[in-house]
């Protein structure tokens, strides 16, 4: 089935995958054949995690079976071979993402990874810090900028530090078509912003934010950015030096990778100057029983015991996606995702929220179903094999801004088809007949 | 199991009815006691306030106000149904036993004669997801019904 982009921005992104490849790419991913109460299954939730191809759920398994021993500890051979390829788990990700490998931490998941900078900061801001620590310390009259549209994980963590500290949390409000209000921010980011916290792409919205822009804009103010990639580093391609961020985090289930493992990218020279936040072994050069020196990054981030398997498994995914092609894989989920917005956009009693039909976005899109609620509207999905997500998506501001309370939202992946985003659109159709509404 | 067992009807028709709503703008009877429950389901944001009001031992009235699924909005309708005129004892025993058919897996039948249309939400438990959903009304009950019965409620 061909499918002819409709704007001139996605005409730029060519070439996209094609349904063979993307037909062959399916078989790759075992979940996918499976059937869901006789319907085969039809997954547009992997904005919230996303499926794993073999060579992801293999790399695992090799790992079990042929290296597990404990990294950067004992002198065995297994040992090293463990290290190893953990170490060159690290590598790949840094390559993915445009750092070098010391500058790549592995934390959970991205959560983990803000609240290991927000918590490194705080620290910062004790009496009794390290000297270089005094760049992170915040205080009264400080101000941290987050945005309207950021997941709970990108906002929580900053208002307990603002809490903590003093400081102020200000945020850059979202305009009515799900933009960043630019201008706004200008007014806001200013000499008191320490640091401005923004996601990449909106997971509520699809949003793709003007990370340069932003990042510009907290340099001439001497603000720290703290980039939220976890709907960009598995769908666009990424660099960070390019991108010109201070930190970033991902998630490793989001991008084909298993759960249990994100990463922390941070500028080297800043990660050496950021005081620890868990500490323990494996992070230390000498221990007295009063006080301890610690390694530099990313050791110094990585105390106790690592997740290896999955650090090594989410490399296989990385690797996974390089050899697809990320250019590839997202010109091909900008089809997908203009497909999904023209679509519902045309359903009557259906609110897309965020960039209209044409405009930039990444390949997911949430909706409001007019007189249905939106567990209502997953309910009646799934009872066909379709798999959605739906609530707040873990942006309750965002939602109240945008007046609701709950919302669905279909996310796609390099997995995805054309006909997967035709028979949801099909069904969204029915839904308010079904209802009554 | 089709979608037709989970969305009964019954359950349709009354998450339009909404019988029992408009807390607000409806004045307890003269000489009740009673008591004010508010939930909030954190998964989805759905919230409901639930007040019940008790006198010589019966529920004279329940009113409530909320947003949310048709299951939710219906499982509050079917309540303020089945709740008035209710002894309190007897509301008691009826919202454990409708905890307890929700909570099975669908494992437990509904039994019509203690339920009544509440019944049609059986389908409901095999959905651990939407259990919360059919719930929620019914736990904002169980707490305002406690309150009202707790000595020294004042009496408006």
């Amino acid at each position: 089935m061909a499918f002819v982009p409709t704007s001139e921005s996605q005409a730029l992104l060519m070439p996209a995958l094609t349904d063979e490849e993307v037909l062959r790419i399916r078989n790759d991913f075992p979940v996918l054949s499976r059937s869901m109460g006789g319907h085969p299954l039809i997954y547009l939730d992997s904005g919230a995690t996303s499926q794993n191809p073999l060579s992801v759920i293999e790399a695992e398994q090799e790992f079990y079976e042929q290296r597990n021993a404990a990294v950067h500890r004992g002198a065995h051979l297994l040992a090293v071979e463990a290290t190893e390829s953990f170490e060159d788990a690290r590598e790949t990700l840094a390559a993915f993402l445009g750092a070098a490998a010391d500058e790549i931490i592995w934390t959970s998941n991205a959560t983990e990874g803000l609240n290991l900078l927000s918590y490194a900061f705080l620290n910062s801001s004790l009496p009794g810090a390290a000297a270089p620590a005094a760049r992170f310390a915040l205080g009264a009259g400080d101000e941290i900028v987050v945005t309207e549209m950021e997941h709970h994980a990108n906002l929580i963590p900053w208002q307990q530090l603002a809490e903590r500290t003093g400081a102020t949390l200000r945020f850059i409000p979202v305009d009515d078509a799900g933009v960043l209000d630019l201008e706004a921010a200008g007014g806001i980011i200013g000499p008191a912003t320490r640091v401005l916290a923004f996601s990449h792409a909106s997971n509520v919205l699809g949003t793709i934010n003007p990370v340069k822009k932003l990042v510009e804009m907290a340099r001439q103010v001497g603000a720290l950015t703290v980039l939220d990639a976890c709907q960009s580093a598995p769908h666009l391609p990424l660099d960070v030096q390019d991108l010109g961020v201070d930190f970033a985090v991902l998630s490793g289930h989001k991008m084909l990778g298993p759960t249990g493992i994100g990463v922390l990218y941070g500028r080297s020279e800043l990660l050496n100057a950021l005081p620890p936040f868990l500490t323990g072994g494996s992070m230390i050069t000498t221990v007295t029983m009063e006080r301890a020196a610690f390694l530099p990054a990313p050791q110094r981030f990585e105390a106790g015991t690592q997740k290896v398997s999955q650090a090594i498994a989410l490399a296989a995914a990385a690797n996974y996606l390089t050899e697809t092609g990320m250019d590839r894989v997202h010109a091909w989920e900008s089809l997908l995702g203009q497909r999904l917005v023209e679509g519902l956009a045309s359903i009557p009693g259906v609110r897309v929220l965020g960039p209209a039909p044409g405009q930039e976005r990444i390949g997911l899109a949430s909706f409001d179903v007019a007189g249905v609620h939106a567990h209502d509207v997953g309910q009646f999905l799934d009872s066909k094999g379709i798999a959605v997500r739906v609530g707040h998506h873990c942006a309750q501001p965002l939602h109240r801004r945008l007046g609701l309370t709950a919302s669905t939202r279909a996310s796609t992946y390099l997995y995805n088809t054309t006909s997967d985003v035709d028979a949801f659109l099909a069904a969204v159709a029915e839904v308010r007949a079904y209802f009554g509404a | 199991m089709s979608l037709e067992q989970l969305y009964q009807q019954i359950i349709l028709e009354h998450a339009k009815l909404r019988t029992g709503s408009g807390l607000a703008e409806t004045p307890l009877p003269a000489g009740a006691s009673s008591g004010q429950s508010h939930q909030l389901n954190p998964v989805c944001g759905d919230e409901i306030t639930v007040r019940v009001a008790v006198s010589e031992g019966k529920v004279s009235q329940l009113r409530w106000d909320g947003e949310g699924c048709s299951i939710s909005m219906a499982s509050a309708s079917v309540l303020a149904d089945l709740a008035e005129g209710m002894d309190v004892g007897n509301l008691t025993e009826v919202i454990d036993n409708f905890r307890e058919v929700l909570r099975s897996r669908g494992k437990l039948a509904a039994d019509p004669e203690i339920l009544g249309d509440a019944s049609a939400f059986e389908g409901v438990s095999k959905y651990a997801a939407r259990v919360k959903c059919a719930m929620i009304s019914w736990v904002a009950a169980e707490d305002a019904l406690a309150q009202a019965l707790a000595p020294g409620t004042p009496t408006p």
